[in-house]
């Protein structure tokens, strides 16, 4: 029996860790000693079968998770998303068809679309003409003719309802540390919109436009300028008060200045390309576009490592909210979509809601977002009002993620990297569930955005995706 | 009625503005709040909400306008208010108590790679696997969670002996480590003994004495009660702890409190005591009176314990030395052992004025061990004497909420704190307990402990006067006296202080005793004089 660690202890100084009531941590700091305080949850909420999953993991795997998931971090933080260009869905992603309807977050029945994903579903089949009429092209949808598929499925992200068709441009993003690709629609703007569900005559004319004038604008400028190097962007938009989801405005303001001098050489009438930099101006979200594929491209490179439990994937689709894990390829683990806790824009409450929708928690899956709230102290009013709210959501991500980012800082934390790489054995242990900025749309088609807020994962996915890892890797 | 007040010129974030309107919407009489920059979007939407266009038409975006919609001119008044109040409100500057919080024991680590004790405190089901991880991470556990299975326990323990580490608890209360009080302790001057108790009252009653005689506590371990008491947990805790005290420059004295061990542990335990080679005292609650052994002095009780520790520590290098000094015939003196004569003097002067028909103790306990003290005490001097702590099932209480003959009542038995906090923390239920008595015409005394320190009631004196006086009352009501008997368990540097707790009893007439051992003396001894004797 050797009782010097105990001596160490009566010889040293009293560092205690405090778990469960918090009056005995203050106490010990009254009485001038020291104590952390682990607001503690039960773990899994209490559900056996997850305890058991996280214990059976840590007694041991049949594959090292510690060095798979270091090698998806490696990953995620070389990866260099890189905006290469914008093409026509068809000609660039993979997989699309005229039949094909892509659409944001795990996959889903037509029968169960909520109505934003079902107004965007029916604009899509009216641009794309293979129906004339809303009621038309709602009976498509219902037919079975036409094929509904993830984004995700096909490298790409859509932001709310998500949805690409095959004649709509798109962005392209490479990762030129890994060589792969994602793709996403260009931003629409704001009010009535596709992604919302949105589908009068207007929302079409304007995507018509978006394919005709503003995509060819925008692609020769990008030629004229040269691919954008989005990981520089971004490092520098989080710097500038953007958190890479809610707040866009630094994101857009740099395309806007990076592009413009390209813009006004174009061979083109000045009211096309005065149209085109007033579009991109009046639309503070221009740049989230940007953001998603280049965060879908980055965790991209992450995913299906054998062993890693580290999320490749977060979306929603009105409907599910799903997660994919590295380690478990082709496999979604999904729980119902949450009600977003939120402040709404004039004239509308809660009640005008749709449920939680978007492939843009891509950019909370890649250590932004959410994660990076302490960046934007302009929308801290969604975490509670202060900008140490903001802090303290950020500081608490760093409990369920496995790295700092090495490109993405926040000043407000002395330039700390992002909290990046979420473990999904840390969201079980602790009950901390990733922390999702998002907007919120209106619950019937085509009213589009309402608010914005924070919204509740649920948990029961990743504790399904827990167990799932552990039945593949526990031994 | 409808009111638009608009401000020339004056930007706000939206979210600032939508974060106002929701406060402004929940307001009495409000039906419709909307404060928004003069967009054009937001234009229309007043218009429709049918607000003034030719005014609305003239704003810039720049201009913010708040448009209220209420049942009455006040409500109008008090909303626009509301709206510009709450956009210039200036945030109260964050209370930052210093207290750093984190999600889990891991972030808490890695906040503090230097800490070396875990405090665990979650509910039972939980509490093991929250030690395991704390002991894997290689921090000294005190586990203040009950209801963790034997089987637990006993793995713990040995991981935690296989590193060299201390398991405190489960179901440890109390500990002082370099002078912190953890949970349930007392604010204990720092001094040269170094006690291991298995129960947290104990320990808080002999840590108290030992600081009331002028001595100190060099550490004080907790061990959870199954450390000696049961044969498969072995006193790994509590062998652990003697070993490092036995090691550490700081302690010279080393004294243990606990229920009777297992005979085999109880061997373990002695011997090192005994290869400590420094003066040591051991008291077993409730055993029968056992003759020292080399430096081992054996106490009858937790007021001898502390005082034989606070002789050693004062100088005296044997147990013969010590017990020859501590002298008993100087009265009813905190300092030394109590003189038979004092008490009876004290207990016949409150006993004269008692009614025939009040015949029987009632103690109302909040400690477990205080309790037990007082049980094994009475049940030795009075015999007959119920209590729900029994462990004789012929004496144990048929309904622990009802007293019936001599009864000593342990309010922190689970039949009372189910769903309720404990009585320490609480004492509201202690309170309409000594009222109850205080009903009964039987009650011929009322003997009570009082625990001050961390984790106890900011007040448990003033917490309990109310009945006291009440129960008093009405004995003399009935023409008779009840006479209060009590003892304050703390220290003067304690957060509520042992003099003002000691004053607020005494001003009810409540006897103070300076122990409980004393305090069950004197309850015990007014019993045997009550008018007519014990028949």
């Amino acid at each position: 029996m050797n009782a010097d660690k105990v001596l160490k202890l009566f010889s040293g100084e009293l560092r205690a860790v405090n778990e469960g009531l918090e009056s005995f941590a203050e106490n010990l700091i009254q009485e001038g000693g020291k104590a952390i305080h682990v607001e503690w949850r039960p773990p899994a909420g209490g559900d056996a079968k997850a305890i058991a999953a996280l214990d059976a993991l840590s007694a041991g795997c049949s594959v090292d998770v510690e060095a798979a998931n270091a090698e998806a971090v490696r990953r995620i933080l070389a990866s260099k998303p890189t905006v290469v260009g914008i093409g026509i869905a068809a000609d660039v992603v993979p997989g699309m068809a005229k039949d094909l309807i892509l659409h944001a977050g795990p996959p889903v029945r037509w029968e169960n679309m909520c109505g934003p994903l079902r107004g965007a579903v029916i604009g899509g089949i009216l641009y794309e003409g293979l129906a004339a009429t809303a009621a038309e092209a709602e009976a498509l949808a219902a037919s079975g003719k036409i094929r509904f598929d993830p984004c995700h499925h096909h490298n790409a992200v859509g932001p709310m309802a998500g949805v690409m068709t095959s004649s709509m441009p798109v962005w392209i993003v490479e990762n030129k540390a890994f060589g792969n690709r994602a793709y996403c629609t260009l931003n629409e703007g704001l009010g009535k919109v596709l992604r919302y569900g949105a589908y009068s005559a207007e929302v079409i004319e304007r995507l018509r436009w978006m394919a005709s004038e503003l995509a060819p604008i925008l692609s020769e400028a990008l030629a004229l300028r040269g691919e954008l190097d989005m990981k520089t962007i971004i490092a520098q938009v989080l710097q500038m008060g953007d958190e890479g989801h809610n707040r866009n405005r630094a994101g857009t303001s740099i395309v806007i200045r990076e592009l413009a001098p390209h813009i006004v050489l174009l061979d083109r009438p000045k009211a096309q390309l005065s149209k085109a930099l007033a579009f991109l101006n009046a639309n503070d979200h221009f740049f989230l576009n940007l953001t998603m594929p280049s965060a879908k491209c980055t965790v991209d490179a992450a995913a299906g490592i054998e062993g890693s439990c580290i999320i490749t994937t977060m979306a929603r689709n009105g409907t599910e909210f799903g997660i994919r894990l590295s380690g478990l390829p082709g496999r979604w683990f999904t729980g119902p979509s949450g009600v977003v806790d939120g402040l709404y824009l004039p004239g509308f409450g809660p009640n005008d809601a749709a449920r939680d929708i978007g492939d843009s928690v891509i950019t909370e899956t890649s250590g932004i977002g959410g994660f990076a709230m302490a960046a934007a102290p302009a929308i801290v009013k969604f975490v509670g009002g202060s900008p140490k709210d903001a802090i303290d959501v950020t500081l608490r991500m760093y409990e369920i993620t496995a790295a700092e980012n090495d490109a993405y800082q926040i000043p407000a934390l002395d330039f700390r990297g992002t909290p990046t790489a979420i473990d999904v054995r840390k969201v079980v242990e602790t009950g901390i569930l990733p922390a999702i900025n998002t907007g919120i749309a209106h619950k019937e088609p085509g009213i589009g955005m309402v608010g914005a807020g924070l919204v509740k994962p649920p948990e029961n996915a990743f504790r399904d995706a827990l167990i799932a890892f552990a039945e593949k890797y526990a031994q | 009625m409808k009111r638009l007040t608009v401000r020339k010129d004056a930007y706000y974030d939206s979210v600032f503005l939508m974060l106002a309107a929701r406060g402004i919407k929940g307001m009495k009489g409000v039906r419709e709040a909307v404060v928004a920059m003069a967009t054009a979007m937001n234009v229309e939407l007043l218009v429709e909400l049918g607000f003034n266009k030719a005014e609305l038409k003239a704003l810039s975006p720049n201009d913010m306008a708040v448009a209220i919609e209420a049942d009455d001119e006040a409500a109008l008044e008090a909303a626009t208010q509301e709206a510009f109040d709450a956009l210039t409100r200036k945030k109260a500057a964050a209370a930052g108590a210093g207290l750093v919080k984190t999600g889990s024991m891991a972030a808490a680590l890695k906040l503090d790679e230097d800490a070396n004790v875990a405090i665990i405190s979650v509910p039972g089901a939980y509490a093991a696997r929250e030690a395991r991880k704390a002991l894997t991470a290689g921090l000294h556990v005190m586990l203040f969670s009950d209801n963790v299975s034997l089987e637990d326990e006993i793995a713990l323990k040995k991981l935690a002996l296989s590193k060299g580490l201390l398991m405190m608890g489960p179901d440890c209360g109390t500990a002082i480590i370099n002078g912190k009080p953890l949970c349930f302790a007392n604010v204990v001057r720092r001094g040269s003994v170094g006690i291991v108790a298995a129960s947290g009252t104990g320990l808080q009653e002999v840590s108290c004495l030992i600081d009331r005689y002028g001595a100190g506590v060099s550490q004080a371990i907790g061990t959870g009660g199954r450390d000696l008491k049961n044969a498969a947990v072995g006193g790994m805790t509590s062998i652990l702890a003697i070993k490092a005290l036995s090691a550490d420059p700081a302690t010279t004295v080393l004294a243990v409190v606990a229920k009777p061990p297992a005979p085999d542990v109880a061997a373990k335990l002695i011997q090192a005591l005994k290869d400590s080679g420094k003066p040591s005292v051991a008291h077993f609650l409730g055993m029968a009176p056992r003759p020292d052994e080399g430096n081992v002095a054996f106490a009858q009780d937790l007021e001898e314990a502390a005082l034989l520790a606070a002789r050693f520590a004062g100088g005296d290098p044997s147990p013969a030395s010590a017990r020859a000094n501590i002298l008993d015939d100087s009265g009813n003196d905190r300092y030394n052992r109590p003189r038979p004569q004092a008490i009876q003097a004290l207990a016949s002067t409150e006993a004269a004025s008692m009614a025939p028909g009040q015949r029987y103790l009632r103690g109302l306990y909040t400690g477990g061990t205080l309790a037990d003290e007082a049980l094994f005490l009475a049940q030795r001097a009075l015999g007959g004497v119920y209590s729900n702590n029994h462990t004789d099932s012929a004496w144990l209480m048929a309904d622990p909420k009802l007293s019936v003959g001599h009864a000593i009542v342990d309010l922190g038995d689970d039949v009372f704190t189910a769903g309720k906090p404990h009585p320490m923390i609480d004492p509201a239920a202690r309170a309409e307990r000594i009222a109850q008595e205080g009903r009964d015409p039987q009650t011929a005394v009322i003997l009570m402990d009082l625990v001050i320190g961390y984790g106890s009631h900011p007040d448990p004196a003033g917490a309990c006067v109310q009945a006291i006086r009440e129960a008093r009352a009405a004995a003399e009501a009935r023409g008779g006296y009840l006479p209060v008997i009590a003892s304050v368990t703390g220290t003067a540097a304690d957060p509520q202080g042992y003099a003002g707790q000691v004053a607020k009893l005494e001003a009810e007439g409540v006897i103070v005793m300076p122990s409980n051992y004393r305090a069950a003396l004197l309850a015990i001894e007014i019993i045997k004089h009550r008018s007519g004797g014990n028949r």
